[in-house]
């Protein structure tokens, strides 16, 4: 049967195919889907959300270790947050087969940086596999899997966002069984004090011997005799644009297993080629590997240091010329930048923070990092996920150093973002005794990378039904004593709330608690939120005096005519939010039924 | 021969069905086909494209700057954003639609002027209404599936079942209304 498949649904099937049991990870763009295909397999895979990488990796453990051939699947810097559990499984191996999917972002798309994680597994001494296309990553598990259970080692697989998000045909099959291995209780093997972990520290280096040798006989890196004026070495998403380049005019050494890399190949290749390409996304990872075998090879000489290498990217750098185009007035093409939607949650408390003074905004990871933008200019930092709460603290406590100190530092995150890795930053703030201000945007759902459960919304990945933690009495049980619960589109509560807060000289907490625009409501939201986003807005013109104050909430749904100087309101997309209403001096905004 | 399909528009208006049509009805075809979407940071109203390719072997899912056989656009000011993925001699069909970004609704500066002009004047660009078409279908949403349409004559896949692909696609509701916005946009193109 043959389906058209997303690198991301490939590799869901595949580990249907593969007779995974379970599977845990955490959302992030582009490795969302992964998760979400995985769980549509509801009768063969448990699949669940975890409130954060690292959780979702120590799952994964939990269930190889248990027996059952398990995957966890992350963004790239999901890996980080998940690299302690990730380097000790690595000395004590699996009982079922487990991968660890990283989803890697040449170009950073949706991402803050654009770390190589194939690093990841040099660091930690892992395998490693790389596909280029959909049909690879649906095979790819399946190999995956085996080698992991052969050699008694975690793999990782690498993607990008290419192969993620990109469709190609994929020819599926049935799923095969495998049962779960029988647990056999073995501290040697999984308790690793010293004494244990120093034998498995040298059962590591006998491991990557042996998969060096496999490196060098698998199938999974082969040849592709054309001419051998130039030989193409390359692995991952550039294979396809290596050859949509060159085509049949080089020839290639195509890297499926990229780590331990093929010492023998790689030397067998270079002897039949004429000039060596090293093609790869991100950190001459190959590169360099191939230069310490002493062979000369062109790579990060030619190519750009950072970015996607696309076919226009390959064809400009190695024969400096572009394919023909056509000229025309680019000043025509106005920037189309995101924004938050007409009626989002996080609209009104960042037009209400933006027109603070002596503050410091610390932020997070999520939709609300918009909030940096125009016309809010509300963030002044934004690192990771559940950072803020922290980063914040850390400059409140330096701020607090310096005499008749004024600035206070607001920190800003979501809920999903919260039960990451926030709340183990909002510990730090109360032990510390902070006095900074913490802000939990709770839109009822992990927003950005398309609508997750989590933690506090009450359904798990599969749909079913579980208890809802709810944030505020958690933040009280952390040891904050001043939390609020507000509107964020009841501009006096928000503004309201902020001068209380800062007139504390304790830490506080603010959970503004609205549901996303676009959220698919549960049945306790229906309840709790009746009647939302069901009305919308609508400026008298007779009354708009022009003064663009309602433009200034940044919402895509109010526009302002220049010529007319009035203000008006896209009934399409107004969902009457009534932020815009709170800010006219003259009542010209009003709502109607819709 | 690999041929490369850009479609492009603004989230929202509908291209991804637009391409799993497409894609759907190629692979049917027996076609190769591979099919690229970057999703951005936001989840509404931002800038989009689909890059459909499709042969006897498609080696990259990507279309190069100057590759495309055919550039869709759903809006107009999206076109221009996306020409020099164009190659010279390929066409353009442009839905005579304006959506605003957050500059020109705030004010700060206008929607542009002179786009049709200038996409017709540069390149082999056909501007059509496919908002007024589709409202006279009774359904603004079905925009997209008159813009696959012109996709479908441009490219001469009548041969491919589309019938069979929109059926087996949409909900049993709007076949129908899909079907005949189909044909409308194969009539709007040459």
């Amino acid at each position: 049967m043959k389906k058209l498949f997303t690198g991301n649904e490939a590799i869901a099937r595949g580990a249907y195919e593969a007779g995974v049991k379970y599977a845990s990870a955490y959302p992030g763009t582009p490795s969302t889907e992964i998760l979400e295909n995985m769980a549509t397999y509801k009768e063969s895979i448990l699949a669940e959300w975890a409130p954060n990488e690292k959780v979702a990796l120590e799952a994964a453990i939990g269930g190889s270790v248990a027996g059952a051939r398990t995957v966890a699947a992350m963004k790239h810097v999901g890996v980080n947050v998940a690299a302690d559990p990730l380097f000790t499984f690595a000395y004590t191996g699996v009982n079922g087969g487990m991968v660890l999917i990283t989803a890697d972002e040449p170009g950073q798309h949706s991402s803050q940086n654009e770390q190589d994680n194939r690093n990841y597994a040099k660091f930690a001494k892992i395998p490693m596999l790389e596909p280029s296309d959909s049909q690879e990553s649906k095979d790819m598990i399946k190999v995956a899997l085996e080698i992991s259970e052969a050699y008694d080692t975690p793999i990782l697989i690498r993607m990008t966002t290419r192969v993620c998000h990109s469709k190609g045909i994929v020819e599926c099959f049935d799923r095969e069984e495998v049962g779960i291995k029988e647990y056999v209780k073995d501290a040697k093997k999984y308790v690793m004090v010293p004494a244990h972990a120093k034998v498995r520290r040298i059962a590591v280096e006998e491991r990557i011997n042996k998969l060096k040798d496999f490196s060098n006989t698998t199938a999974l890196n082969y040849f592709q005799w054309y001419d051998t004026k130039i030989g193409i070495i390359t692995s991952g998403g550039t294979f396809g644009y290596a050859n949509e380049v060159f085509g049949k005019d080089a020839s290639y050494l195509k890297l499926g297993f990229t780590h331990p890399l093929p010492d023998k190949k790689i030397k067998e290749f270079a002897s039949k080629v004429d000039k060596i390409y090293v093609i790869e996304e991100n950190d001459p990872y190959i590169e360099d590997y191939i230069k310490s075998l002493g062979i000369t090879c062109h790579g990060s000489d030619v190519f750009p240091c950072c970015g996607e290498m696309t076919p226009d990217v390959i064809r400009k750098s190695v024969f400096g010329e572009m394919n023909p185009t056509i000229d025309y007035d680019e000043n025509k093409v106005i920037a189309r930048p995101p924004t938050f939607c007409a009626g989002c949650p996080h609209r009104g408390f960042f037009y209400e923070i933006g027109k603070r003074k002596n503050i410091m905004v610390s932020g997070d990871i999520g939709c609300y990092t918009l909030g940096f933008s125009d016309p809010y200019n509300a963030l002044d930092s934004s690192f990771c996920m559940g950072g803020s709460l922290s980063i914040g603290h850390g400059a409140q406590q330096v701020f607090n150093m310096k005499e008749n100190n004024k600035k206070r530092v607001v920190s800003v995150l979501g809920d999903s973002t919260f039960f990451h890795t926030g709340i183990n930053s909002l510990l730090d703030v109360v032990y510390n005794k902070s006095n900074s201000i913490n802000v939990i945007l709770d839109n009822r759902i992990t927003g950005m990378t398309g609508h997750q459960q989590n933690p506090g919304t009450g359904y798990t990945l599969q749909g079913k039904e579980t208890k809802i933690v709810e944030i505020e009495p958690l933040v009280r049980a952390c040891g904050i004593e001043n939390v609020r619960v507000i509107d964020p589109n009841n501009l006096k509560e928000v503004k309201e709330t902020l001068d209380w807060a800062l007139s504390l000289d304790e830490a506080s907490v603010i959970i503004t608690r609205w549901p996303c625009v676009l959220k698919k409501f549960s049945k306790e939201d229906k309840e709790e939120f009746k009647g939302a986003f069901m009305e919308k807005c609508s400026i008298d013109k007779e009354k708009c005096i022009g003064c663009r104050m309602c433009i200034k909430t940044g919402c895509p749904a109010l526009s302002f005519d220049k010529e007319a100087k009035k203000a008006s309101i896209n009934p399409v997309q107004c969902v009457g939010c009534e932020v815009c209403i709170q800010t006219c001096p003259v009542s010209a905004i009003a709502k109607e039924e819709k | 021969m690999t041929k490369s399909i850009l479609l492009v528009g603004v989230g929202g208006q509908g291209t991804i069905l637009a391409s799993k049509l497409l894609t759907t009805g190629l692979m049917e075809a027996g076609y190769d086909v591979k099919m690229s979407e970057i999703h951005g940071m936001s989840q509404r109203g931002g800038s989009v494209s689909s890059q459909v390719r499709y042969g006897d072997k498609v080696e990259s899912p990507v279309i190069e700057i100057g590759g495309a056989d055919i550039l869709v656009s759903f809006e107009k000011m999206e076109a221009l954003r996306w020409l020099k993925y164009l190659k010279p001699e390929g066409k353009a069909v442009v839905n005579d639609f304006e959506i605003e970004s957050m500059p020109i609704l705030n004010g700060k500066v206008d929607y542009p002027k002179g786009i049709n002009e200038e996409l017709v004047e540069q390149a082999n660009a056909t501007i059509i209404d496919a908002a007024t078409k589709a409202k006279e279908l009774g359904n603004s949403k079905v925009m997209n599936i008159i813009l696959l349409g012109t996709v479908v004559k441009s490219m001469g896949l009548e041969e491919i079942d589309w019938e069979k692909i929109i059926s087996g696609n949409v909900k049993e509701k709007f076949i129908d209304m899909n079907i005949e916005a189909m044909k409308i946009g194969m009539d709007l193109v040459k």
